[in-house]
């Protein structure tokens, strides 16, 4: 069953491979062009493309690629020469720090708000917790993060900008990216809150809740004891498409905080036709993703005895 | 802010122009500040936050062209000769130069200079660091520039450059950004190094994001490079660029958009530095195509253009109007007498009837690639090109290949469209760039034989009241009979913060002081 699963994730990102490589081939232009930009004449163009090997054929090039990066070497960069290893390295771990931080504040928080929002339904508190998370998500990320800056950062409480470096302490991160982190958790916690008081509010109709309630059980033990265990499926797959969600969609948030993430090296390498950039970014994103909803579907197997021991 | 009008004052950039003519028109409208003045000290961090860069960013100074590579290489490097802040050359690494006739070029190389790996400065890098940029398998944006070179040859400690024809202004062209002093190894430069004769020693780099410079403490020159460390940041977004600024983060910003200027002034952390330089805004028109190919058309185009609302809309007022002239206010042989074009929608009907037509239609590509505003000054032009009968629509294209896909009308499809020219510090390299028939950015295809003629001997004329007759001339068969309408120059817009000093005089050859930020500022 899981073996299975792993193998239609594999056999998905190698098609996402192929996608990913002809996608690139469309684009107009090419990297020599984008290169010399304003200054480019004939005579340059057809030197610097004879230099970077433009001149191949496409199968020739897919292969040559898919191989390396099958090895964990991506090649270098068409633009600037460094191995595209080293460039990915450092935004990488930015990226997932950055989405990891935001996590560890959203999921918690959607987790507690979610569980408190179905106990006390229809409340005060209900409603308010709902009315707070689906402003924050209906506004634009950048919004969100111009207000914080307004609030947060003009006024001197945290850096408007992260300047991360390598001597750069973690208690100094943490600080230094806790407004982009902010800005992550207000825009994902709706989704990932409403699923979870959804999903249990939908189990408080059941027979075996009826049950428990009238043992005489304390609300709180109801929902914690026997509620949330079932509604974990949904909730488990709500949270990775979240955090895939934090890893390759936080471009916006990456601009606003000057923040050094795998989104900015995105755009920039698109719009510079670094085509091995390009690729090797966007295969970690897809592989990202298809490894998080991998998990998300493991987790939420193994949380439901009958799929983990169906006869 | 008031509208800054530039005096008709050219430039004077040489030495042999004595004494008071030295006095330059950029120095006369700054805005100065009570941190302006104060005397120059070491010390302290200089953060710039540039609104340029990215991960494709290269070291290879054949391929710089955005501000932070510009700024970065301007830290690090020296360059043959350097342009002062009043537009006069000041010998860098090249002590003096001399030449009989304008072909041989002899360069006298400064003794004691060393790389920061070092190795001492001599004759043999300045031939590698030069030939970089030229022959068969160079990739240098700036070869055609120097393709007049035909021999470059180290001669103990000078350098002995000869041309295919003489030209006087083989100086300016030294001190072009691209062609730093770089060490060589058998003739050639290594050029992802990041080794070079400047101010600051780069400690770190990482291209699109920042990089750190340490001060070098055998710098030669005693009078420059206060600051301790130079840290560059490249901020895109224009609003993060200015929190960068406001919240302290940053000292200097390029690219302020004037709509937020009043609101940064009222906080009163930083002051505008608004300078007026060569750098302009256009409209070339592929002058091979029909209807462009008749000079009514082309002028009937340029009358129905309102060059002071483009100022005032799209520039905020930090500009200037210009007359259809690639050659601008901070140049030398700059003609402020020829008949200043207005907008006369009269008058340009006049000349499309002088064409045989009493309606045009025309298209004009635009993107804000070309310059920030092009598409606002697109519409806006199509707006006051209407009462002379013209109907010009306004094709918005993609910012992204811009360059390669519109500009200089690759398919054919885009005969009319937006440019922008950083300027010059000499009218012979901004003509032969851009308007030399044949020449590869020239982006009109405009060929106009008495131009072409007087291009080639104004190069090498060494009389110099002729030789301003002659790029006089030039200006004027540019403006009336050229292919690119030019309705602006646009200044060159940065926020500095109070702490920072920065020089009564501040270079309007390029944005940051000419680059030189980095070692002619200080800290207040």
């Amino acid at each position: 069953m899981i073996a299975l699963r792993v193998a239609l994730g594999i056999g998905l990102l190698f098609i996402v491979s192929l996608i990913i490589f002809g996608a690139t081939e469309l684009l107009p232009g090419d990297l020599a062009q984008q290169l010399l930009g304003q200054g480019a004449t004939p005579e340059t163009l057809a030197a610097l493309r004879e230099q970077l090997g433009l001149n191949d054929p496409a199968p020739v090039r897919y292969w040559n690629w898919l191989s390396g990066a099958l090895t964990g070497d991506f090649g270098v960069s068409l633009s600037n020469g460094r191995p595209i290893s080293e460039l990915i390295g450092a935004r990488l771990g930015n990226t997932v720090f950055l989405a990891l931080y935001a996590a560890s504040l959203a999921v918690p928080i959607s987790l507690v708000l979610g569980i408190l929002a179905a106990l006390w339904r229809n409340s005060i508190f209900d409603r308010a917790a709902n009315a707070g998370a689906l402003t924050a998500i209906s506004f634009p990320e950048f919004f969100v993060a111009y207000i914080l800056v307004l609030w947060l950062a003009q006024t001197g409480i945290f850096p408007s900008m992260v300047r991360i470096n390598p001597t750069t302490t973690f208690g100094d991160r943490i600080y230094m990216t806790f407004l982009p982190a902010l800005t992550l958790t207000l825009v994902v916690t709706a989704h990932m809150m409403r699923m979870t008081r959804a999903a249990i509010i939908n189990l408080m109709a059941s027979p075996y809740i009826e049950m428990a309630r009238l043992k005489g059980l304390s609300p709180l033990r109801i929902v914690l004891r026997h509620a949330v265990p079932n509604a974990l499926a949904p909730i488990i797959n709500v949270i990775a498409l979240n955090l895939a969600y934090l890893i390759t969609g936080v471009v916006v948030v990456e601009v606003v905080f000057v923040y050094p993430g795998l989104g900015q090296l995105m755009v920039d390498a698109v719009s510079n036709r670094d085509i091995a950039v390009v690729q090797a970014v966007a295969l970690i994103f897809a592989a990202a993703y298809i490894a998080l909803n991998l998990l998300a579907d493991v987790l939420s197997t193994i949380t439901n005895p009958r799929l983990m021991h169906r006869r | 802010m008031t509208k800054l009008r530039i005096p008709a004052m050219p430039l004077s950039r040489r030495g042999v122009l004595k004494g008071a003519a030295a006095v330059t028109a950029a120095g006369l409208i700054l805005p100065h500040t009570a941190g302006a003045a104060r005397a120059q000290s070491r010390g302290g961090t200089f953060r710039v936050g540039i609104g340029h860069g990215s991960t494709t960013d290269s070291l290879d100074p054949g391929l710089w062209e955005n501000l932070y590579v510009q700024t970065f290489a301007a830290a690090r490097h020296n360059y043959l000769i350097e342009v002062g802040a009043d537009g006069q050359l000041l010998p860098e690494i090249a002590e003096s130069w001399d030449t009989d006739d304008g072909t041989n070029w002899v360069f006298t190389i400064r003794q004691g200079v060393t790389f920061h790996s070092g190795k001492d400065v001599t004759a043999e890098d300045v031939v590698a660091s030069i030939n970089h940029h030229r022959g068969e398998d160079s990739t240098s944006v700036v070869k055609p520039l120097l393709a007049a070179i035909t021999d470059v040859r180290a001669d103990g400690n000078t350098v002995i450059v000869t041309l295919e024809a003489p030209n006087a202004d083989l100086p300016y062209l030294m001190t072009d950004y691209h062609v730093p002093i770089m060490p060589g190894m058998d003739g050639r430069i290594d050029p992802a190094s990041t080794d070079g004769c400047g101010g600051y020693i780069v400690e770190s780099f990482e291209h699109g994001v920042q990089s750190t410079l340490n001060r070098n403490p055998n710098y030669w020159k005693s009078d420059r490079a206060w600051f301790d460390r130079i840290e560059l940041v490249s901020i895109l977004d224009p609003a993060a660029r200015l929190n960068a600024l406001i919240t302290g983060e940053v000292h200097l910003i390029d690219q302020v958009d004037p709509a937020t200027i009043g609101m940064l002034e009222g906080r009163g952390v930083a002051r505008i530095l608004s300078i007026p330089g060569n750098a302009h805004y256009g409209f070339p028109m592929d002058s091979r195509a029909a209807p462009y190919n008749d000079n009514n058309i082309r002028l009937a185009l340029k009358y129905a253009i309102d060059r002071e609302a483009m100022v005032d809309v799209i520039l905020g007022g930090h500009g200037a109007v210009s007359n259809d002239n690639p050659i601008g206010p901070a140049n030398r042989y700059f003609n402020t007498e020829m008949e200043m074009k207005t907008y006369d929608p009269d008058r340009a009907r006049f000349y499309l009837r002088e064409a045989g037509l009493d309606s045009l239609d025309v298209t004009i590509a635009v993107a804000d690639a070309a310059f920030s505003g092009a598409v606002d000054a697109g519409a806006m032009f199509s707006e006051t090109a209407r009462a002379a009968g013209i109907n010009m629509t306004v094709n918005r294209v993609p910012n992204d290949g811009y360059w390669s896909n519109v500009w200089l009308n690759p398919n054919g499809d885009t005969p009319f469209c937006a440019t922008y020219w950083g300027g010059r510090a000499v009218e012979d390299h901004m003509f032969t760039t851009a308007y030399a028939a044949g020449a590869d950015w020239n982006e009109s295809f405009w060929s106009n034989d008495r131009f072409n003629e007087l291009l080639v001997a104004a190069r090498s004329e060494v009389n110099e009241e002729l030789r301003r007759e002659m790029y006089m001339e030039m200006q004027q068969i540019v403006s009336f009979e050229g292919s690119t309408i030019i309705p602006m120059y646009n200044n060159y817009v940065m926020a500095v913060a109070n702490e920072i000093g920065t020089p009564e005089q501040i270079s309007a050859n390029w944005n940051f002081d000419g680059f030189r930020c980095v070692e002619r500022w200080w800290m207040a």
